[in-house]
C-alpha cells in the first residue's frame, strides 16, 4: 500500500492567522487509517482551527492537507463527500424532531427520500434515540443532542469523522455514552480525529495523541510513549508523619535530581526517576515510610510539562 | 456542482422551512398577523384628519412595510442557523452551497406572499379595493415581492455578518423609523421639507406609491420627481439593493473564515 493510502490525514506546515493572532504556526499531522487520533491541548491552542482546515471550513494561509486522499484546497468537494463533522456545539435544528434532522441531513447529502428515512431509522436505533425520535430536538438532554449530532455526522458512513470536543459540557454518564459510541465507530474501521481538553478522554480513547500548543504539535505518540518520553517513572512515598516531609523532599530530590512534588495533604511526596531500583533501594533504606511505589506519570503531568 | 443538486438542495431546505411553520404555527401566525394589527391600529385609532379614503391609501403602504419587516424574518433565520453551528455543518456537506441561500430565499418569498394575501384580505374587509385591472394588480404584487426579494439578500448578509441573535433586535428597532419616515402612513408634504425629501426617496415609499398607482388607489399626490416616478423607483431601488447585497451575501457565505 502506498504511503498516501495508509494515512487518512496528512497535514504539513499549516498556518493560519486571524489578524495579529497566530492560530496555527506550522502544524503538521499524520493520522493512520482506522486510528482514533486525539488532538489534545488547552483552550486557544489551535485545535478547532485545525479541524476547520481539515474539514474545508477554514482556508489556511500556508501549508497543505490531504484528507481521505483528497487535497483540501484543490478538491474540497471530494473531502466533504468523505468526512463527517461533529462540531463543538450540537449543530441541530431544534425545531425539527430528531428523525426530521437526520432525514434533512441525509437529503442534503443526496440520499433518496426512502434511503434517507431508512438510514435515519437505523441511526436512531443505534444511538438509542428511538423513543425520542419524533420529539423536537430542542427538548433533548445534552447527552441525547450529542448522540443525535454524532448520528448526523455518520449518515453517509464517512471514512474520516471529526469530533471537535465531543464531550465538553456533558455529565459523566453522557460522556461515557459518547465514548462507547466512538469505540464502536473505531471498531468499524472509521478513522476518528477528536479534539479534547480532557486528558482522561485522550488517554482512554485515542490510539495516538498529538499535544497541541501555540498552534503547533509539541509532542506526538501513543499515550504510553508520551508518558515515557517525558519523565519515565515516578517514585512516590507516602509518609506516616508530617515531620518527615523535609527529609523525604531532600532524599527524593537527591535521587531524582528534580524538584519533588508534595501533595496537598502533605503526606505524599513524588519525583521523576531514571534509576528505578537505585531510587527504590535508597528510599526504603533511609526513610520510615507508610508506602513506597513506582508509578507512571499521569497524562496530566505530561500535559502540564509540555504546555508549560 | 450541478444545477440539478442546486434545485434539489434548495427544495430540501424550503421543505425544512415549511416543517418549521408546521411545528410552530404560532410563530408563523404572529408574523403574519402583526401587520394586520398595525393596519387596524392606524385605520381606526390613528387615522387623524384623513378621510374615508385613508384605508385605500394605508393598505398599499402597509403591504410595502410588510415586505420591509421581512428583513427581520430573514435575518433571524440566518442568525439562528449560524449561531447553532448549522451553517458550518451545511458547509461541511457535499451539498450545493448556493442552495443554502436559495432555500432561504424561496421559503421567505412564500412566507411573504402568504403575509401579503392575509393583509390584502383584511384590507378588503375594511374597505380597500383593487380598482385596476388584473394585469396592473399583478404588477403591484410583483413590485412588492421584488422589494422583499432584494431585502432577503440584505438580511442574509447582515445575518452572516452579525452572527449573534442580539444584533437582530437592533435591526428591528431601526426598521421602525424607516417605516415612519416614508409615505406609508402619512403625506410627506406634512413633514418639514428635509424630512419629506428623505421620505419620498425612501425605497419603501417608492414601492408603496407604485402599488397605490397600480392598484388604482388614491395616493398623496405631490409633484417631486420621486413622487411622479414611483414605479420606476420601485424597480430601481430593489435592483440596486440586489446588485449590492446579493454578491455580498453569496461571498460572505462562501468565504472560508
Amino acid at each position: 500500500m502506498a504511503y498516501g493510502e495508509k494515512m487518512a490525514i496528512v497535514a504539513e506546515g499549516l498556518r493560519k492567522s486571524y489578524g495579529e493572532t497566530e492560530a496555527l504556526a506550522g502544524l503538521s499531522l499524520e493520522v493512520p487509517r482506522g486510528a482514533v487520533y486525539g488532538l489534545l491541548g488547552p483552550n486557544g491552542a489551535g485545535k478547532t482551527t485545525t479541524v476547520g482546515v481539515l474539514t474545508t471550513l477554514v482556508r489556511p494561509d500556508g501549508g497543505r492537507a490531504v484528507v481521505a486522499g483528497c487535497d483540501v484546497a484543490a478538491d474540497p468537494g471530494g473531502v466533504r463527500a468523505r468526512i463527517g463533522l461533529v462540531g463543538q456545539h450540537a449543530a441541530l435544528d431544534e425545531v425539527l424532531t430528531g428523525r426530521q434532522n437526520l432525514v434533512l441531513f441525509g437529503r442534503l447529502q443526496h440520499l433518496g427520500v426512502a434511503r434517507a428515512r431508512a438510514r435515519a431509522q437505523e441511526l436512531l436505533k443505534r444511538f438509542g434515540l428511538e423513543d425520542a425520535a419524533d420529539r423536537p430536538a430542542g427538548g433533548y438532554s445534552g447527552g441525547m443532542r450529542r448522540r443525535l449530532d454524532l448520528a448526523a455526522g455518520l449518515i453517509r458512513s464517512p471514512e474520516v469523522l471529526f469530533l471537535d470536543e465531543p464531550t465538553t459540557g456533558l455529565d459523566p454518564r453522557s460522556r461515557s455514552e459518547v465514548w462507547d459510541s466512538v469505540r464502536e465507530l473505531a471498531a468499524d474501521g472509521v478513522t476518528v480525529l477528536l479534539t479534547t481538553q480532557y486528558l482522561e478522554e485522550a488517554d482512554r480513547l485515542a490510539d495516538r495523541i498529538a499535544v497541541v500548543d501555540g498552534g503547533r504539535v509539541v509532542a506526538e505518540g501513543t499515550p504510553a510513549e508520551l508518558k515515557d518520553a517525558l519523565a519515565g517513572d515516578w517514585i512516590e512515598v507516602v509518609l506516616r508523619e508530617r515531620d518527615d516531609v523535609a527529609t523525604a523532599v531532600a532524599l527524593l530530590g537527591r535521587v531524582s535530581g528534580a524538584e519533588p512534588e508534595v501533595d496537598e495533604a502533605g503526606l505524599r511526596v513524588s519525583a521523576p526517576v531514571r534509576d528505578r531500583m537505585g531510587a527504590l533501594a535508597a528510599v526504603v533504606g533511609e526513610l520510615d515510610a507508610e508506602d513506597v511505589a513506582l508509578r507512571r506519570p499521569t497524562l496530566d503531568e505530561v500535559f502540564l510539562e509540555l504546555t508549560r | 456542482m450541478s444545477v440539478r443538486w442546486l434545485v434539489a438542495d434548495t427544495w430540501t431546505l424550503t421543505l425544512r422551512a415549511f416543517s418549521h411553520w408546521a411545528r410552530q404555527p404560532f410563530v408563523l401566525a404572529v408574523g403574519v398577523l402583526f401587520p394586520v394589527l398595525v393596519l387596524l391600529m392606524f385605520a381606526y385609532l390613528l387615522r387623524g384628519g384623513y378621510g374615508d379614503d385613508y384605508p385605500s391609501i394605508l393598505v398599499p403602504g402597509l403591504l410595502a412595510l410588510t415586505c420591509v419587516f421581512g428583513l427581520e424574518t430573514t435575518m433571524t433565520a440566518v442568525v439562528t442557523d449560524a449561531s447553532r453551528g448549522i451553517t458550518a455543518r451545511f458547509r461541511s456537506l457535499p451539498m450545493s452551497g448556493a442552495a443554502v441561500v436559495g432555500g432561504r430565499a424561496v421559503a421567505d418569498l412564500v412566507n411573504s406572499l402568504a403575509g401579503l394575501a392575509v393583509l390584502m384580505a383584511c384590507g378588503w374587509a375594511i374597505g380597500w379595493r383593487i380598482e385596476s385591472g388584473p394585469a396592473d394588480a399583478l404588477a403591484a404584487v410583483g413590485l412588492l415581492m421584488l422589494l422583499r426579494f432584494s431585502l432577503i439578500w440584505m438580511g442574509i448578509y447582515l445575518g452572516l455578518v452579525a452572527g449573534r441573535p442580539e444584533a437582530v433586535a437592533s435591526v428591528q428597532i431601526l426598521v421602525w423609523p424607516l417605516g415612519f419616515l416614508s409615505n406609508a402612513f402619512t403625506d410627506p408634504d406634512s413633514m418639514p421639507a428635509w424630512l419629506a425629501a428623505i421620505a419620498e426617496w425612501n425605497p419603501l415609499s417608492a414601492t408603496a406609491a407604485a402599488a397605490r398607482e397600480l392598484f388604482g388607489n388614491p395616493g398623496w399626490g405631490g409633484d417631486s420627481w420621486a413622487a411622479t416616478h414611483a414605479v420606476e423607483l420601485a424597480l430601481a431601488w430593489p435592483i440596486l439593493i440586489c446588485a449590492v447585497f446579493l454578491p455580498l451575501a453569496v461571498a460572505k457565505y462562501r468565504s472560508r473564515a
